[in-house]
């Protein structure tokens, strides 16, 4: 690129008309070199998060109680996958290849989500993970569906639509243990009690704390703040919760009358950052499958090129 | 040849009968046979689509290195090709 500096000064000033105007931007557009590499750093954490997922909750496929839960696991298992691959799309429309993404995350270079460092204890756990754990993931995404830049959006939009059956599926298993034996109200009640905090911790560091929001904000990749899209979940949950018949394990959970939104408790920060450093109770476990799954793989891909290559040649075309 | 060779497809859906194919996405296969097995797999899981076009991404011609060009300005200025352009007068019926 040998743009003048002019030129660049003109750019600049279209794609900020382009964002005050609340208009997307799409991949041939000229962008801020900044702008790209957030987009490419929380795709690709988000792509990540996706498939990092599958884990704990494939954990459960084989021990599910009914054939009807092990449908619905298989294809909510399979979604996150599908979710994984949207979002290395939109990621590579940035110019970034999705096996270099993946080798980033194989080596530790690129995060996924801390809430899947927590381990999947019982069945219980897939109906909490389900309510809670993709509750909030929706209360992230929903605004996602407009952010500023197109790709990612349109992900988000194919995403979203899917993953309300998520938040439903786990809603419903965890009112059937609720409403069973006293055993499976406790299992349900202790799943609840587990993944409270850690959900809660999915909307990231408080407001004033949190590096990445302000800039993201003004490019409006991300439109509400932390600090309120934790409190759109603490309002949703809280009336949820009570119609489960289970308790969230926080004693300040309260209806504020004058605020006109349920109070909450304060957070354990140091846990988070301690998950985030990588010392989670599953961060090595988690990398580990990940690698692993990616290179007992490799023949498949492997044979998969060659009999496309065979092919190819036998045709007498050039291989795509 | 591994995973870093396979080429990315874009897949285009119609999603029932009488409306046309509708860009859904991109994948990545190793020949146009797997792309369409995966475009399947990843793009009509709940009955999305009755039809689906996988395309080499590499075979797609597009119209500029960015999305405002002057390509389509010569249309900017011929508002007298849309019906509104035109004074009518009150009560006149059927145009």
């Amino acid at each position: 690129m040998t743009a003048t500096i002019g030129e660049a000064a003109a750019e600049q000033d279209i794609f900020d008309g382009a964002i005050a105007a609340d208009e997307r931007i799409e991949p041939r557009d000229w962008m801020p070199d900044a702008y790209r590499a957030t987009l490419v750093r929380q795709i690709a954490q988000h792509a990540h998060s996706e498939i990092i997922g599958m884990q704990p909750e494939s954990n459960w496929i084989t021990r599910a109680p009914s054939l009807r839960r092990k449908a619905i696991l298989m294809a909510k298992v399979q979604d996150e996958a599908g979710h994984g691959l949207y979002l290395y799309s939109a990621a590579e429309t940035l110019g970034v290849r999705r096996d270099e993404l993946l080798d980033k995350l194989h080596a530790g270079r690129q995060k996924y989500s801390s809430i899947f460092n927590y381990p999947t204890l019982t069945w219980a756990d897939v109906g909490a993970i389900g309510w809670l754990v993709d509750g909030a993931a929706i209360m992230n995404q929903v605004p996602l569906c407009r952010c500023s830049y197109g790709p990612y959006a349109r992900a988000m939009v194919r995403i979203c639509k899917e993953e309300s059956f998520h938040q439903r599926q786990g809603y419903e298993l965890l009112l059937t243990l609720s409403r069973g034996t006293p055993e499976q109200h406790a299992m349900a009640q202790d799943a609840v009690n587990r993944w409270w905090w850690p959900s809660m911790m999915m909307f990231g560091p408080p407001d004033d704390e949190s590096t990445h929001s302000a800039q993201s904000m003004a490019w409006k990749i991300k439109r509400h703040s932390n600090d309120e899209l934790r409190q759109r979940f603490v309002d949703a949950s809280a009336p949820q919760a009570e119609i489960l018949g289970l308790t969230l394990p926080d004693p300040d959970i309260r209806w504020n009358e004058e605020r006109g939104h349920y109070d909450s408790g304060p957070i354990d920060w140091t846990e988070f950052w301690d998950v985030l450093a990588g010392n989670g109770p599953c961060n090595d476990q988690r990398l580990t499958q990940r690698r692993e799954a990616h290179e007992n793989g490799a023949w498949v891909r492997e044979a998969a090129a060659s009999y496309a290559a065979k092919h190819a040649a036998g045709r007498g075309e050039a291989a795509v | 040849m591994t995973n870093r060779d396979w080429p990315l497809w874009e897949v285009f859906v119609r999603s029932r009968r009488g409306l046309s194919h509708v860009h859904a996405g991109s994948l990545h296969a190793p020949d146009a046979a797997l792309a369409l097995r995966n475009a399947r797999d990843l793009y009509t899981r709940r009955q999305e689509g009755v039809s689906v076009w996988v395309v080499p991404s590499a075979q797609i011609t597009a119209s500029s290195p960015d999305e405002r060009d002057p390509f389509f300005e010569p249309a900017a200025d011929k508002a007298y090709r849309h019906p509104t352009f035109y004074d009518l007068p009150d009560g006149v019926k059927g145009l």
